[in-house]
């Protein structure tokens, strides 16, 4: 138990946990297996000991658990205080955080609160050494993401300051097939806050149905920069439509204001998986690839055949999308 | 008595045309070639903060911690209706990362003294982090609303919000002082008004007098832009700049993506009806 494990904010809505820190339990997982420590978690709410055990299930050692009536529902200073006492109390040298709403609204107050490091909506995280001025840190978390400008990622470190902080996108890391048979020591600590610390009100929550859901789509037909008219976006709407495929994008797309945010594919939109993508007029910065290129099978249709999507595609079609997705749809209909 | 409103707006190239040049080797963003805009999600901040200067009276007064040349951001906002605006800049400032920004913004606002409400972007387009607003309302040690849609109602003494929740909305209330993070989708920033624009083109710069009190302006026309260096604000040096940061970039690589075995089809019917009678023969399709 305790000092030097890996710890994930394990994060609940009504009392269920999110898929977000069952992926990052999964992932610390393999990192605490390289460091040779325990995986541990930390969830706050009310009445909800007996969801715990999932943890377990994924590879979490440990779990905090902070019961209160007050801490059921997501409030940022109670949340953000109660984390940074349990970081403080057991002293993990990694902390996870999914890159949600709540994680994103949480972690940044944690880490100013314990003046660490914190990484955004990471890519891939890894153990690893880190040399300056002579001096080495040996297997810290490299805290990996794309940066801006061009095909670059960048690693990061926090060397001095512990413990190292990251958030993760949902979908970013898989998740590893549940074992039943493994449980969870629930460690049941004092919500340790006063009166005073709860500022906010809540006065209505609204929970709609998702109504986009790319993670869990098939086929994928996902439009890029090269879309930029209503025209050719009705175009791919119609491809999806025919294909029974959902349709996703990439962040210029999102910014023009053509598609809902739901649907943006990338480092800062969800990460998928499915079985094929189709990427109509998408250039390939390493943002989007970083959340698509795991897909099974991938046709880019693009008219620069120096497009870097290209380099991840296993079918290549260089042309207009506007001619060449009539021409799919015209086949598909013609064979099925 | 009017509310005291502080917005906070960053200078952010403009990512929408970024070349390879963006980075320096030492993974720093280069700003210097990159034409610079007010970052978008701030103006939302802004009108925000003008709305409720309109319905209920307040005093508008915008930071922003950069470069000289950030002045340009802040006449942006004059043109908007902001009252006064300070500009935050030293080079001990450079090469912070979230943490040591937000503790030199704490410190300007520290030296601001009194306020209500704290608006700023929910994140930057630059970066992306959203990390900034929450880490200033810690330092503060006062409550944050984040990913804010709306302002439902304001008072003289409390805020009710709309803000995004993982797949749906939530409506909340906080007493002031709060800080509150603004999306795109809360509204339409106004343009810059003629008028102001006119007032406000000339402005320059002035330093103020370390020990001078900050006076909230009485609404009448803002005489110049104050300019707080580095001991204007008691910013302790440990926590400023590269030392008061805990992040460090251990490299930079640009990704050269292993080429897979990729298969050209041509665009022509028989070519593309080939790729799909395929694909459904394997039953990735269908």
């Amino acid at each position: 138990m305790g000092k030097n494990s890996v710890l994930v904010f394990v994060e609940q809505n009504n009392k269920k946990i999110a898929d977000v820190s069952l992926e990052l339990i999964c992932k610390a997982s393999r990192l605490a297996e390289q460091l040779k420590v325990s995986v541990e978690a930390v969830t706050l709410g009310h009445d909800m000991k007996s969801e715990l055990q999932v943890l377990g299930h994924y590879g979490c050692d440990n779990v905090y658990y902070i019961d209160d009536k007050r801490l059921a529902y997501f409030t940022s200073v109670p949340y953000a205080k109660t984390i940074a006492n349990i970081i403080k109390k057991y002293q993990p040298q990694i902390v996870l955080f999914g890159a949600t709403t709540m994680g994103r609204d949480v972690a940044p107050r944690v880490a100013s609160q314990l003046k660490c490091g914190l990484t955004a909506d990471c890519t891939d995280l890894k153990i690893g050494n880190y040399e300056f001025a002579g001096k080495v840190w040996e297997n810290i978390l490299l805290q990996i993401r794309p940066a801006f400008g061009g095909n670059i990622v960048a690693t990061i470190v926090s060397p001095e300051s512990v413990p190292s902080m990251a958030t993760v996108r949902e979908g970013v890391m898989k998740m590893s097939a549940p074992d039943k048979s493994r449980t969870v020591n629930i460690i049941e600590e004092k919500c340790e806050l006063s009166k005073d610390d709860f500022l906010t009100e809540v006065l209505k929550v609204v929970r709609e149905q998702r109504k986009v859901n790319l993670k869990a789509a098939k086929i994928i037909v996902a439009a890029g920069m090269g879309v930029t008219t209503q025209e050719s976006l009705v175009l791919v709407k119609q491809l999806a439509k025919v294909l029974g495929a959902e349709v996703g994008c990439s962040r210029p797309v999102i910014d023009a204001g053509l598609l809902e945010h739901e649907r943006q594919i990338g480092q800062t939109g969800t990460t998928v998986r499915p079985n094929l993508y189709i990427a109509c007029g998408i250039s390939g910065q390493i943002q989007h690839l970083v959340g698509m290129s795991e897909a099974n099978r991938i046709i880019a249709i693009n008219s620069d055949p120096n497009a870097p999507i290209f380099k991840v595609a296993h079918y290549g079609i260089v042309g207009d999308l506007n001619d060449v997705i009539p021409k799919m749809i015209k086949a598909y209909k013609a064979k099925v | 008595m009017s509310l005291k409103i502080v917005v906070l707006v960053k200078q952010v190239p403009d990512t929408k045309n970024v070349t390879s040049d963006a980075m320096t080797p030492d993974g720093i963003v280069n700003r210097a070639v990159l034409p610079a805009i007010i970052n978008p999600e701030d103006l939302n901040a802004l009108e925000e903060a003008l709305k409720i200067k309109e319905s209920i009276g307040a005093i508008i007064t915008v930071v922003t911690l950069g470069p000289p040349a950030a002045v340009k951001v802040l006449k942006e906002c004059l043109y908007r209706g902001a009252d006064d605006v300070i500009l935050v800049t030293d080079q001990k400032f450079a090469a912070s990362d979230t943490l040591a920004t937000s503790y030199a913004l704490k410190c300007a606002i520290e030296r601001i003294g009194d306020y209500d409400l704290i608006f700023c972007g929910r994140q930057a387009i630059d970066g992306d982090t959203a990390q900034v607003g929450p880490q200033i309302a810690e330092k503060l040690n006062i409550n944050q609303l984040t990913c804010v849609s709306e302002v439902v109602t304001a008072d003289n003494t409390s805020i009710a919000v709309r803000k995004a929740i993982e797949g749906g909305y939530e409506v909340v209330r906080s007493k002031f002082p709060v800080l509150i993070t603004v999306t795109a989708d809360a509204n339409e920033p106004r343009s810059p008004s003629a008028r102001q624009v006119m007032v406000y083109k000339n402005i320059t710069t002035r330093c103020a007098a370390s020990n001078d009190a900050y006076m909230h302006p009485d609404l009448k026309v803002c005489s110049h832009i104050k300019e707080w260096h580095f001991d204007d604000i008691k910013a302790d040096p440990k926590s400023c700049g590269l030392s008061g940061s805990a992040t460090k970039v251990k490299n930079i690589e640009s990704v050269v993506l292993a080429a897979r075995n990729i298969r050209q089809v041509s665009n022509d019917e028989i070519s593309i009806s080939n790729l799909v009678n395929e694909l459904v023969a394997e039953h990735i399709l269908g």
